[in-house]
């Protein structure tokens, strides 16, 4: 008996190691944080005690709840524009093309997230305002007769963030789509399918896995981005985030900045949740 | 509890193990108050390395309050700022006034920022950089904007900007006609004053170009012609005007809006005596001096006047009579209670 014992112990003792820095990991860095905001959001500041007034708040003004509806609105709106640009794209890398073009595509779609994304929104910043790049082309080639905005509105910021999101759609539909084997649509248009058919019946319903998780990545960068929404919106910037940051920063109101960031986590959830039920998807499909 | 305690016990070990490798001083300051050259000739007398943190005020208060004091050795929060922040989060220490000397100061502004300072018998800050807010305008574009208000004029659309953050709500205020500060012991009346700005701003959102929040996002602004005028600090427009005659810090009419920028020690701060000792050194009227060279604002240190760059003291004197310094409205510390209620109609004005 004692031979097994000991001989086992170690096989434990070398997991446990394992599992350590994912454990301390989720602990300290995900699990403790969240408790902590949780226990903020919910204690009163002079009285001490329990409360739920930074909870009423967010319903009980306008302002609040109409900023998160108009965020996440934005963000579902862009999650769909990444993926109608991003689909051609995926497919055009992982089918239309062989060998080392392949490569050098994927890579030309890598390239911008080598820099910050903050030096990328002071590039969109360059290119689009008054005194921009595009605005004065365009006054040179004589279209207009002085100087165009095209910062500080709510197109900007959707183009800052299909732009910074675009990669986190590519590469889940590349690696689904890699994996569709080309006999199947071959046999598609042996069937008499056309290009909408078997783009339907073949193509989309292999690829929703990715389609899945690349619209979930998507929708919550989007949701929880902060500086695009603040350097390209300008004045009419609203994100949620910013709320967040706002109550923390310049407020001092942590209370108030931790109940909204507890109601972004669960509002967040919770709209993942109903777009994989609307669209009849399982959570552990896609992942697994 | 118990993970405050591990948590504690890791930053002390961190910082202690920083502490042993060479004596230094942590400050946490604004842009262009602790140049480099200043940085070494400090280094050079006292042999204590000096690490630079650039904040602003909200962010000093907030990073003070999420270590409780720790971190920093030395701290430059605006004088408005001092005695609220340590009635509601006892971030600061009391200053030990023996070990400052108090004859390199101008002397009314040492007992000003004293005075405003006191808690319990105890003064916990000493002026150091002292400026205004108020318009910066480019005077062929834009003559006639006198006072905060003119920047609603509806010639002006989508040509001006500012910050959505208190100096705004206290300028325009006082550019209606009231007195906010008078106000600030009066939350009722403070209320009322407030909504009716917020309201007023909320009317002139068409002709803001976009808030700015940094200032070299609003210098760009100013220098590129996007805007015309806007809401900055004294130093801002000075800068601009060696670049562009046309454009310049203007007093408004109804006020400049002062500030003074003090010391302060946090609650924790490591090393004390380097804090004393980078006071008493910067005070000097000649080192003084290369710190308004490199801030663009004048310092609390007496005689520093004369080694001053000429080109800034005829700024100086350009935007500002006699009648105009006068005039001023010098910030008295914020009471408790009154930023929620600022935060709101900002929060209102930014959703409009």
């Amino acid at each position: 008996m004692s031979t097994i014992s000991r001989s086992r112990s170690p096989i434990k003792l070398g997991m446990w190691l394992l599992l350590a820095p994912l454990c301390l990991w989720l602990l300290l860095l995900i699990i403790l944080p969240h408790l902590e905001l949780l226990t903020y959001s919910l204690s009163a500041p002079d009285e001490g005690g329990f409360t739920f007034e930074f909870y009423g708040e967010f319903f009980g003004e306008s302002l609040y709840w109409r900023t998160f509806l108009r965020t996440a609105v934005m963000s579902i709106l862009a999650t769909i524009l990444t993926l109608l640009i991003g689909f051609p794209v995926a497919f055009f890398i992982a089918k239309m093309i062989k060998g080392r073009s392949k490569g050098i595509l994927f890579a030309m779609c890598l390239i911008p997230f080598w820099v910050s994304e903050l030096v990328r929104t002071f590039g969109w910043m360059i290119l689009l305002r008054e005194s921009g790049v595009i605005s004065t082309a365009l006054q040179w080639l004589g279209f207009i007769d002085s100087g165009v905005e095209l910062l500080y509105t709510d197109a900007t910021i959707m183009l800052g963030l299909v732009y910074s999101a675009m990669l986190f759609m590519v590469v889940p539909l590349v690696s689904t789509l890699d994996s569709l084997d080309d006999s199947y649509i071959e046999a598609g248009y042996d069937l008499g399918g056309n290009n909408w058919n078997i783009l339907r019946e073949i193509v989309i319903p292999h690829a929703m896995p990715g389609i899945v998780s690349g619209c979930i990545i998507v929708f919550m960068l989007s949701l929880g981005n902060y500086l695009t929404p603040v350097l390209l919106g300008g004045k009419d910037s609203l994100w949620f985030t910013e709320q967040i940051y706002t109550q923390f920063i310049t407020r001092f109101n942590w209370e108030q900045g931790s109940a909204f960031g507890i109601l972004l986590l669960i509002l967040s959830s919770l709209i993942v949740w109903l777009g994989l039920k609307v669209t009849g998807q399982s959570f552990t499909k896609t992942m697994g | 509890m118990k993970k405050t305690s591990v948590l504690s016990i890791a930053i002390a070990l961190s910082m202690s193990a920083s502490a042993q490798a060479a004596e230094e001083l942590r400050l946490l300051t604004w842009g262009g108050y602790a140049p480099q050259n200043v940085i070494d000739l400090f280094e050079k007398e006292t042999g204590i390395e000096v690490k630079v943190t650039n904040s602003n005020n909200e962010e000093m208060i907030s990073k003070l309050r999420a270590t409780r004091g720790s971190g920093f050795d030395l701290a430059q929060p605006s004088q408005d700022r001092v005695l609220g922040a340590q009635k509601d989060h006892k971030i600061y220490k009391p200053l030990d006034l023996s070990k400052i000397d108090r004859a390199q100061f101008i002397p009314s502004m040492l007992s000003a920022t004293e005075g405003q300072s006191t808690l319990k018998g105890e003064v916990y800050a000493v002026p150091h950089v002292w400026g205004s807010s108020g318009l910066v305008v480019n005077r062929a574009d834009a003559a006639d904007i006198k006072d905060y208000t003119d920047l609603c004029n509806a010639a002006y659309e989508g040509k001006v900007s500012y910050r959505l953050k208190r100096p705004t709500l206290i300028g325009f205020a006082y550019a209606m006609g009231e007195d906010p500060f008078a106000a600030y012991s009066d939350e009722d009346k403070y209320q009322q004053i407030m909504d009716k700005v917020g309201q007023k701003l909320m009317d002139c959102k068409d002709n803001v170009k976009t808030y700015w929040s940094g200032g070299d996002a609003l210098l760009n602004l100013m220098r590129s012609g996007e805007t015309v005028a806007a809401m900055a600090w004294d130093a801002g427009g000075w800068k601009l005007n060696q670049e562009n005659a046309d454009i310049t810090f203007v007093a408004p009419a109804s006020g400049a809006l002062g500030w003074i920028d003090t010391f302060v020690l946090p609650r924790k701060t490591k090393n004390e005596e380097a804090a004393y000792k980078w006071i008493n050194f910067v005070m000097q009227p000649d080192i003084a001096a290369m710190i308004t060279d490199s801030a663009g604002n004048f310092t609390a240190s007496k005689g520093s006047d004369e080694y001053v760059d000429a080109t800034l003291k005829s700024q100086y004197q350009a935007s500002f009579s006699a009648a105009d310094i006068d005039n001023i409205k010098w910030y008295p510390p914020v009471p408790a209670g009154l930023e929620k209620i600022e935060g709101k109609i900002l929060d209102r004005v930014n959703a409009y």
